[in-house]
């Protein structure tokens, strides 16, 4: 469990960053490490550069405005969970990440790098699909920002190419009425959720994420079904499948319970 | 001191160093950049013939110094390693090679042994080994084994290792004969130990003294050191075994010589290097060993009051690719199976059966677990069978405590007649009930079906036979400082020998219990031992400790006496110091009587004046008598006739989510019974650390095989061990001590006592919170949902 070789670099800017990236076609972008060492030690990833941004100036703030929560690639899972001014204006940041794995992850793992990541398991790329954020994306032909809607293209694959750098998610705020929920069930506290959801309900609008019942994020528009009818309603556009954790037919159960757990406390008054 | 500190809870000495990162393991030697680091080469392939391995890439790799395949080895190296425990039921005994010959037989099997200045390298290196392979089909799984429609080892008709019977009489009569019968079909899946610390190996052939240093992760110095010399052809006296701080082993580490424990040392004596094997976590899944698989067939015959009548077991044991330990697991099933309980007939047949996965060596519990969810399950269905109280049912059937020593008829692992020296059952029983609310249940049930709540509650009794032999020593030296230095053979994987240990040797000795210091397994402290396992240090080193600190208390005495000008009877030995009862100016203190015991011709500083030639003695007397040594120490060993009994009774409430099917603990009970304390704390550290385990080998590990024999979750994000957050939040513990009289201190083992009745007793409470039987272990969320289902289709 020792990586193969590889060569490592730490650029001290975004520029800089981009041309080691642009140089090796095999790069990586190292920034948390929560995925990627694993894969490296397992050697089930070789890549031939790592990239390693922590040293990049700026990217490891948490910005909140009235629009919403940016969050910089460099910010760990725990700055964003404690920041408080996040939580008031994006309520579904907290209940989610508080989720996410365990405290000593939290501290080294980043929100972004999860994001990017694109593992349909994981909390925060439904969290972002959910609400309709997006990412800013750096590359050698300046940046972009990407859609949470066209982020996600496969399994543990996003539209990012290989020479960019996610340098920002945005979270936007939570619309005023607007409610959210969060739950999930894991075989253990702090496992990749069995099935996880998470609902956002603005006036008539009813819309829920789900972790781990597909190859990528997806999120269910249930506007106008009748509570009953949610779970099957999304049932039928959601792909649980076997593992050596689950059924298909329990992690059906599992949205079935969930989805009605989240919207309902959606729905309810504080 | 006055006080005997048998009996109280002393922190552990061993704990400043452990919490503080000073804990020292087998990595932790030899970390200078010089010394050269293994990698293993393993099967990806379960079942395989090795048609061809190409190393000519390796020896291109810089800083690759090594490499070893089977064709490399020679005289005994080349020989399959070592069948520890023969016995003449295991009539198809197989074990591996240290590196394979021509076959593979599991996933992780060594092939090729690499020795490169690091491991990053000696692992590049591994991957361009080139072997090729003729595949063969895999034997995965019990029912794949039995059907025997392919073959692990050619030579093994049906995959049978061994068959093995015994029994008390005639079981078809009195089945015949019983009023009521009943049948059930259990399985238990495999797990593993799962130690923080996996292998380890570091080994320094030292040329100017032909003398060869080993360091390893071991469960047994001595017997590493042993087949080191057999294997690499060296004397016994060449060889040093030292076992350093191990990170845990459960078991696991008590099976020897492990490939690389050969490997490394040979490595070392040819490169002249010292070289270190440290296993990755990968490694330790699919290279060591596991245990637990067993499919269960019982029939039972029992009275109108539940009394066993005729119980009739068959069982198949998973034992894997190889049997170095022998049939020690399936037997300790085979027999600790009966528990507290004395059936009029019983009969056990067991098959013991190869499959293409890991082999199975003992891990804490060692086939107990299994037994006790065979006899508890049948406990639970005769009482519902009967509508009686599971309570009810197995207090008839206890062995009574005027019925000690009680014979089973059976033997036992150690070879010898399987006779309980001593317990208490119906007095746990009531305790456990008083522990857990047993009689209160009914009300609390009620209470939350009002708040739509499922809850359960279940028992489970075991017996557990332990420190077994054949003996350990123990030996004790005052040093001229009053330091009081002791060392006994087995070694410590961080259950607090050194604290325990040094509490028996201050009450006998009479010493203070800071200047004792503790060594185990050191080979060259002390050479003749055995190893630490089934529950056995506490009592056979315990014992051996405090025989060998009596034999030094009794040699103070004598010299102190004769210093004192007063009789041995009229002496104290208290916090180091001898002193004439009841005269307290007349007194000498343990560092001097040891200064006494050394006459000496050459003084070295002003306390060793004092036994010089013209100071001391007799001059009409040899200086040493006949029947003496010099030097104040003490040296015994232990050997009992047999095993002494332990027992215990846990019990649970569980809570079941009638949606998600989640399974929450809310309250977990233990009687236990270790006949005297050492240290109660310690005990029941033990029991909190068992009672975590067994709570991951009944709801959340498992060895997920694959039919090709691919272990998938080969990993800790996949084998789900408990974390805190999952076990207990409190566990309540009543002890009972019925004193062994076996050993001079009544003491019991206690080491895996908290995981034997886990699957059983979740088994037992799952079941009654939700009214479907409960036949496998372990159990998740999604399987309990299935059973409902199956359960609900079955019952409209």
């Amino acid at each position: 469990m020792k990586p193969a070789p590889f060569a490592y670099v730490r650029p001290g800017s975004l520029a800089d960053a981009l041309s080691a990236l642009a140089g090796d076609p095999g790069a990586k972008v190292l920034a948390g490490g929560q995925s990627l060492v694993p894969l490296l030690s397992m050697r089930l990833a070789a890549p031939s550069t790592l990239v390693d941004i922590n040293g990049l100036p700026g990217l490891d703030a948490v910005t909140v405005t009235a629009d919403g929560v940016r969050v910089g690639a460099l910010a760990r899972h725990a700055d964003v969970l404690a920041h408080d001014e996040a939580a008031r204006v994006q309520p579904l940041l907290r209940l989610a990440l508080s989720h996410v794995a365990h405290a000593t992850i939290r501290n080294r793992g980043t929100t972004v790098g999860s994001i990017v990541h694109a593992d349909a398991a994981a909390e925060m790329p439904v969290v972002l699909t959910l609400l309709g954020g997006s990412v800013e994306v750096a590359g050698p032909s300046g940046t972009r920002t990407i859609p949470a809607t066209d982020l996600y293209v496969g399994p543990l694959e996003t539209c990012l190419a290989q020479d960019e750098i996610a340098t920002t998610a945005f979270f936007p705020a939570l619309a005023p009425g607007a409610r959210v929920a969060f739950a999930e069930i894991a075989r253990r506290h702090g496992d990749y959720a069995l099935v996880g959801a998470a609902a956002l309900v603005d006036g008539d609008s009813v819309r829920v994420g789900y972790v781990s019942v597909g190859d990528v994020p997806t999120v269910v528009d249930l506007t106008g079904v009748p509570l009953n009818e949610m779970a099957a309603t999304a049932l039928a556009q959601l792909d649980p499948a076997d593992d050596i954790h689950a059924t298909a037919a329990y992690r059906a159960q599992l949205v079935r319970v969930l989805t009605e757990r989240v919207v309902t406390e959606a729905r309810t008054d504080d | 001191m006055t006080t005997k500190l048998m009996g109280t809870g002393v922190q552990r000495v061993e704990d400043q160093r452990f919490l503080r990162g000073l804990g020292r393991y087998a990595d932790d030697v030899a970390v200078d950049p010089s010394t050269l680091h293994a990698a293993v080469l393993r099967s990806p392939h379960a079942h395989a013939r090795i048609v061809d391995i190409d190393v000519a890439d390796v020896l291109d790799v810089e800083g690759v110094h090594a490499v070893w395949t089977y064709d490399d080895l020679t005289g005994p190296m080349a020989e399959p390693l070592p069948l520890l425990i023969p016995h003449p039921m295991l009539t198809h005994g197989r074990t591996q090679y240290a590196l394979a010959k021509d076959e593979v037989n599991y996933v992780g099997e060594a092939i090729a042994f690499v020795v490169a200045d690091d491991r990053y390298v000696a692992e590049d290196a591994v991957g361009k080994i080139k072997v090729s392979y003729e595949l063969l089909p895999p034997v995965v799984g019990i029912d794949a084994a039995r059907a025997a429609d392919r073959l692990v080892h050619d030579d093994v008709p049906g995959n049978v290792g061994a068959r093995m019977e015994q029994n008390t009489g005639d079981v078809q009569a009195a089945m015949a004969a019983a009023p009521h019968r009943l049948t059930l079909d259990l399985t238990v899946e495999r797990s593993a130990c799962m130690p923080m610390e996996g292998r380890g190996t570091v080994a320094r052939w030292d040329p100017d003294i032909d003398r060869l240093q080993v360091w390893s992760s071991t469960q047994t110095s001595t017997g590493v050191r042993a087949v080191v010399a057999v294997k690499l052809g060296l004397d016994l006296r060449q060889v040093d075994v030292i076992t350093p701080d191990v990170g845990g082993g459960f078991g696991v580490k008590i099976n020897h010589p492990w490939p690389e424990e050969l490997l490394v040392p040979l490595a070392a004596r040819t490169l002249g290097r010292t070289v270190k094997f440290t296993e990755d976590r990968r490694e330790h899944f699919i290279s060591t060993a596991h245990e637990r698989g067993q499919v269960q067939y019982i029939e039972v015959g029992f009275d109108d009051d539940g009394r066993l009548l005729a119980l009739d077991v068959k069982f198949w044991h998973d034992h894997g690719a190889y049997t170095p330990y022998g049939l020690i697991v399936p037997i300790i099933t085979s027999t600790q199976l009966l528990g507290p309980y004395k059936p009029e007939v019983y009969r056990v047949v067991f098959e013991s059966l190869y499959t293409n996965t890991v082999m199975v060596t003992p891990y804490r519990g060692a086939g107990r677990p299994q037994g006790c969810f065979a006899m508890e399950r049948t406990m639970d269905a005769i009482a519902a069978e009967l509508g009686k109280d599971r309570t009810e049912v197995r207090a008839v059937n206890f062995i009574q405590p005027d019925e000690f020593p009680f014979e089973q008829g059976l033997v036992f692992q150690d070879g010898r007649e399987l006779t309980y020296d001593s317990g208490d059952y119906p007095a746990s029983l009531e305790k456990i009930k008083a522990l857990i609310g047993w009689d209160e249940f009914p009300a609390f049930r009620a209470e939350m079906a009002a708040e739509g709540r499922q809850v359960g509650i279940g028992l489970a009794c075991y017996v557990e036979g332990t420190g077994v032999g054949p003996y350990e020593g123990a030996h004790v030296h005052v040093e001229t400082s009053g330091k009081v230095k002791v060392a006994t053979g087995l070694t410590t994987q961080g259950q607090g020998h050194a604290t325990v240990f040094a509490q028996l040797v201050a009450d006998e000795l009479g010493c203070r219990f800071e200047d004792v210091e503790v060594v185990t397994g050191d080979t060259r402290r002390m050479p003749y031992a055995v190893g630490t396992f089934a529950s056995r240090a506490a009592v056979m080193s315990g014992s051996a400790i405090h025989l060998a600190a009596k034999r030094a208390k009794e040699k103070a005495l004598k010299i102190a006496a004769e210093a004192l000008e007063a009789s041995p009877d009229d002496l104290q030995i208290v916090d180091g110091v001898v002193s004439v009862k009841g005269s307290p100016g007349s007194s000498i203190d343990l560092g001097t009587v040891a200064v006494l015991s050394n006459p000496l011709r050459y003084a070295f500083d002003e306390a060793s004046k004092a036994a010089t030639q013209f100071t001391v003695g007799d001059p009409g007397k040899p200086p040493v008598a006949e029947d003496e040594e010099p030097g104040l120490e003490g040296t015994d060993f232990y050997s009992p006739e047999r095993s002494t009994f332990a027992s215990g009774m846990h019990a649970v409430i569980v809570e079941t989510d009638p949606l998600t099917a989640e399974i929450r603990i809310l309250k977990y009970a233990v009687v236990h019974d270790c006949g005297k304390l050492i240290n109660p704390m310690i005990v029941e550290g033990q029991i909190h650390g068992g009672v975590a385990q067994g709570v991951g080998g009944a709801l959340y590990e498992r060895m997920v095989y694959d039919e090709s024999g691919q272990l998938l979750n080969a990993s800790f994000m996949d084998f789900l061990m408990p974390y805190v957050t999952e076990v207990p939040d409190g566990i309540d513990i009543d002890h009972l001590e019925t004193p062994s009289p076996l050993n001079p201190l009544g003491i019991k083992g206690a080491g895996e006592a908290g995981v034997i009745p886990s699957a059983a007793v979740f088994a037992s409470a799952i079941e009654d919170a939700e009214s479907i039987p409960i036949t496998a272990m372990p159990i998740s969320p999604s399987e309990l949902f299935h059973l409902r289902l199956t359960h609900a289709e079955e019952t409209p």
